[in-house]
């Protein structure tokens, strides 16, 4: 069975005919949007981490016909006229990408994060509370961590609340 | 691909009722978290779906005219932890849906299906429990109201008939005025993880002693545990270290605590009798009390 779908994808508007069986994750990809990995597709990994309204979801465990009316995001539409967002940027500044397979997902979650935090005394405990759902195998988090805080801008203050 | 044999989207209530009514082997799926897992497993018995992910009038967290606090079914986690209503009258149910999986998780999973889905290891149950939750569901005949209480009766079930769905969650003042209330999670990892063992306990203090205790266990028994014995050792007893030696005595008669992968019994049991008295004094503390 197959159903329409209306929905805002890094800021362009679809129609799309979705069979009820996929996933976000295999639509999106199938739209080329090859930044949505899928590492283990139970919702565990974060690998394909998306924007829905602007929240962070698991799209390997998210329906395709869930997107119907509403605007998601995905890694290929943060940077914008061959400049990367201010996320991406501090990602590689702060050298938080080893292989990358993480990356997008990961992108997306802090993405949503700093939009929300913006401005906001955060420690860097939240921050990893927040990006808990997001398994990166190569960098020990530690840089990711980093970018993130540099995004909050106070880089150059690092409180270690959570001992290290 | 989802194995799904079958998929209509309800565009209310009273339609998804009559779905399920209608077509056998049917089920609901709300945030998918778990539906969609055991269907990633090959699950052939959760083929045939029912979607009430898109109905409005499932959300929405609100108090009524007399104080009550009615959380919608369809709430999500992180709806629940950012509701005000929530984090004022009853913030124990926050704080234990703030411990399930991770961000995108909570973003989508609701309260309903961490009920209806049956799981010991739910990390809502013992919050709602503790407050003694009233569940309104809606079948063909109507709506009806049963508490929480009882509503697991094994292993992944609870006393739903196959046509019927929860609407509500509510939690009536007497049940939450006076309180004081903490869960804590044991698990192997702070994030990401299902407990081991569940700890959920309420506190109304009565003057420099306690006037009541509710103690809730997750995973520690078939179901869901309300702790009667525990709680009786508790109630009229001062705040001191004997009393909490006296509920964590009295708590091994309530559990039924078994081995598994991430767990022997025995260390189950003491993990319990350290939460008893742990969780019951971090809630008196909230509700004011000193030890
Ligand atoms: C990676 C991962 C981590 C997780 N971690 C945790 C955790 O730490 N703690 C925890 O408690 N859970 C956890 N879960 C389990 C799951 O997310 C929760 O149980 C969640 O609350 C289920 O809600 P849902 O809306 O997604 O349910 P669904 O999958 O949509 O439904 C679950 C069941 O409930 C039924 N149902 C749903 N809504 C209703 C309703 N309104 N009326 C009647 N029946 C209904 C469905 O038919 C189905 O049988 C995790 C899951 C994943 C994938
Ligand atoms: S691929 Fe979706 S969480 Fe791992
Ligand atoms: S950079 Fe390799 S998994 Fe994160």
């Amino acid at each position: 069975m197959r159903k329409t779908v209306s929905c805002t994808i890094n800021g362009r508007a679809y129609t799309l005919s979705v069979d009820v069986r996929q996933s976000l994750l295999d639509m999106l990809r199938e739209l080329g949007l090859t930044s949505v990995k899928e590492g283990c597709g139970v919702g565990e990994c974060g690998a394909c981490t998306v924007l829905v309204n602007g929240r962070a979801i698991d799209s390997c465990i998210y329906l395709a016909v869930w997107a119907h009316g509403k605007t998601i995001r995905t890694a290929e539409g943060e940077a914008a006229d061959g400049r990367m967002s201010a996320v991406q940027q501090a990602y590689v500044d702060a050298g938080a990408v080893q292989c990358g397979f993480c990356t997008p997902g990961l992108i997306m979650t802090s993405t949503a994060f700093v939009e929300r935090h913006r401005g906001r005394k955060v420690s860097r405990q939240e921050i990893r509370r927040a990006h808990a759902g997001n398994l990166c195998r190569c960098t020990g988090y530690e840089t990711i961590i980093r970018a993130v805080e540099k995004c909050l801008g106070r880089q150059a203050e690092m409180p270690s609340d959570d001992g290290d | 691909m989802f194995a799904i044999d079958y998929y209509q989207q309800a565009e209310s209530v009273a339609q998804a009722v009559a779905l399920l009514a209608a077509e056998p082997g049917a089920r609901l799926v709300a945030g998918g978290t778990d539906v969609l897992i055991r269907l990633r497993e090959g699950r052939g018995d959760y083929a045939r779906l029912v979607d009430i992910n898109g109905l409005e009038e499932l959300r929405g967290i609100g108090l009524a005219d007399d104080g009550t606090l009615r959380i919608g079914a369809l709430s999500t986690f992180r709806q629940v932890m950012a509701s005000d209503d929530v984090r004022r009258l009853v913030p124990v149910v926050a704080e234990a849906v703030g411990t399930a999986g991770g961000p995108q998780l909570r973003n989508v999973a609701t309260v309903g299906g961490n009920i209806c889905n049956g799981a010991v290891s739910a990390d809502s149950v013992g919050a709602l429990l503790v407050h003694d939750a009233q569940l309104e569901i809606q079948g063909p005949e109507g709506r009806r109201r049963t508490p929480l209480q009882g509503f697991h009766t094994g292993p992944g079930r609870v006393a739903l008939a196959r046509d019927e769905v929860l609407v509500a969650l509510h939690i009536r003042p007497r049940d939450y005025r006076g309180f004081g209330a903490a869960y804590y999670k044991y698990a192997m990892r702070e994030a990401m993880d299902i407990a081991t063992i569940g700890c959920t306990a309420a506190v109304r203090l009565e003057g420099e002693a306690i006037g009541e205790l509710r103690l809730v266990f997750t995973v520690a028994a078939p179901t869901p545990v309300r702790c009667a014995h525990a709680e009786a050792a508790a109630a009229g007893r001062p705040l001191t270290a004997e009393t909490l030696d006296a509920v964590a005595a009295a708590v091994a008669a309530d559990v039924q605590p078994r081995t598994s992968w991430r767990a022997r019994q025995d260390f189950r049991l003491h993990i319990i009798r350290t939460l008893a008295a742990r969780v019951t004094r971090r809630a008196a503390e909230r509700a004011g009390g000193k030890f």
